[in-house]
């Protein structure tokens, strides 16, 4: 079980919890503003774009390249981005804190 | 039984993809630059400043529709900043494929479309099964009444096209006379409909006036026609040929928003869209100049194998998929949650009633663009379904 809490652009914290899946699945499934998944998670539509907070950074992992290359186009981007569809939940994630870019 | 080559299938740009990036094509006088990689494809489309979308109307369309029709499609035909402001007027709207009660109805609607079909000996599955399931479904994201879809069937497969003809004013005159009509209605009488949606949206401190509402209402129809009827129609010859994949879904029906993805990507029901060059650029180092056109080449990219591993395949629980079947950037597709919806209900209700499809006979639909030929569908595509339960 991983605790993950989601920051949205209205600055309002949310905390929702899963097993298994991946992060922008726990976002829609909670209904987290900002995060749409529309192509449902294979890397397509940049619609589940999040700011890893940089103390996580460990723990979430790199972008892979075709990830970098989707969000090198996001003008919100930075160093910090990921898509939420390319992060699989796992234990190690508890206490993960993410902005959500849009 | 006529089997589909697999080859027809084949990506026809990849020799020039490879080689240089860019084809040629000529348009009724306003030639094009196709860019064929994926990733300069994503660049350009996401540098509206210098790739236009805000040109005269119609000519960021290939073919061009420049001589056909004066309304501007929005927000489609619109740049930042104001894009943004047409498109949030519009876009909770367009999600509403994902609420509970619209995707009961479109199940209801796609489940009686294909019963209808297992009780037919052979039927025509672009007239007889795609384009009625295209027109219904469409009733939902219009909220108008689903006998409206038996106007829009008679129509035919392209609002702006007749048969054997590549653009057709009196055709597109129906549409917009159709519109036009029932935006008075709307105006008149407001109810729950688009149509009155948009008339009674505000737009920069004033409500949306009537020719804006014909531009939303136009691109509604005209964007979601042919490509959502090719996309179904391609899936049927699709899931005839690879009847273990049908069997798959039925058994792991969690996948179907993968595959969803893949046969967009695969298929590209709209092979590309144009852009009015700005400024004097290069892409690929080619010279471009000035109020010059270039093309987004969708189906190109889409089979970019410096991205895709086995490009030329359907893989239809493909994980990494950064397709631009629905393009990209700023201009995505509005209705792609409709469509996507559209498609993951009929693979369901397919995989649920249908044992294997039977192709009877077809006629390809081939795009001529410049030096390329693409198959972007089917004029006809004679097939026979045969009932999971039989």
């Amino acid at each position: 079980m991983a605790k993950i809490t989601f920051i949205t652009s209205d600055d309002e914290k949310i905390t929702v919890e899963a097993e298994s899946g991946s992060v922008m699945e726990l976002a829609v499934e909670n209904n987290i503003q900002g995060i749409d998944g529309d192509c449902g998670g294979v890397c397509s539509c940049a619609t589940c774009h999040v700011h890893v907070l940089p103390e996580f950074v460990e723990k979430t992992g790199e972008a892979s390249e075709i990830e970098k290359d989707m969000l090198e186009l996001d003008d919100n981007a930075d160093e910090y981005s990921r898509l939420s569809c390319q992060i699989d939940i796992s234990p190690t994630l508890d206490g993960l804190v993410l902005k959500v870019a849009n | 039984m006529k089997h589909l080559d697999p080859s027809e299938m084949s990506c026809p740009f990849a020799a020039a993809r490879q080689e240089t990036g860019i084809g040629k094509m000529d348009d009724q006088n306003d030639p094009v630059t196709i860019l064929l990689r994926l990733k300069d494809v994503r660049k350009t489309a996401h540098n509206w400043k210098t790739f236009q979308s805000e040109a005269t109307p119609g000519r960021i369309v290939i073919p061009s529709e420049v001589n056909i029709r004066e309304t501007r499609q929005i927000p489609f035909e619109i740049d930042p900043p104001r894009h943004g402001e047409y498109r949030s007027l519009v876009e909770a709207w367009f999600k509403r494929p994902l609420e509970e009660d619209y995707t009961s109805k479109l199940t209801t609607q796609i489940e009686m479309a294909i019963d209808e079909a297992l009780k037919n000996s052979s039927l025509e599955a672009v007239t007889e099964m795609a384009l009625p399931i295209q027109s219904r479904a469409l009733t939902l994201l219009l909220n108008t009444p689903y006998e409206e879809a038996e106007t829009w069937i008679s129509w035919g497969t392209h609002v702006f096209r007749s048969e054997g003809e590549a653009l057709d004013a009196n055709k597109a005159n129906v549409l917009y006379d159709y519109i036009d009509r029932e935006l008075d209605k709307s105006a008149k009488n407001p109810g729950e409909d688009l149509y009155s949606v948009l008339l009674n949206s505000d737009f920069e401190g004033r409500k949306l006036n009537k020719e804006e509402a014909e531009g939303v209402m136009v691109l509604t129809f005209a964007g979601g026609r042919d490509t959502v009827i090719n996309a179904l129609t391609n899936s049927i010859a699709y899931f005839a040929e690879h009847p273990e994949s049908l069997e798959r879904i039925r058994k792991e029906p969690e996948i179907t928003g993968k595959t969803v993805e893949e046969l967009i990507r695969y298929f590209s029901p709209l092979t590309q869209m144009g852009r009015v060059v700005t400024e004097d650029t290069s892409v690929c180092d080619e010279d471009i100049k000035a109020d010059t056109r270039v093309s987004l080449c969708w189906a190109s990219a889409n089979r970019d194998e410096s991205v895709f591993e086995n490009a030329n395949e359907v893989v239809i629980d493909r994980k990494i998929n950064p397709h631009v079947g629905f393009g990209f950037s700023h201009h995505k597709c509005l209705g792609a949650t409709h469509a996507r919806q559209i498609m993951k209900v009929f693979i369901k209700v397919l995989s649920k009633k249908v044992e294997r499809i039977e192709i009877l006979d077809h006629k390809d639909n081939i795009e001529e663009l410049g030096e390329f030929k693409r198959k972007i569908g089917f004029h006809s595509l004679k097939v026979k379904l045969h009932s999971k339960l039989s």
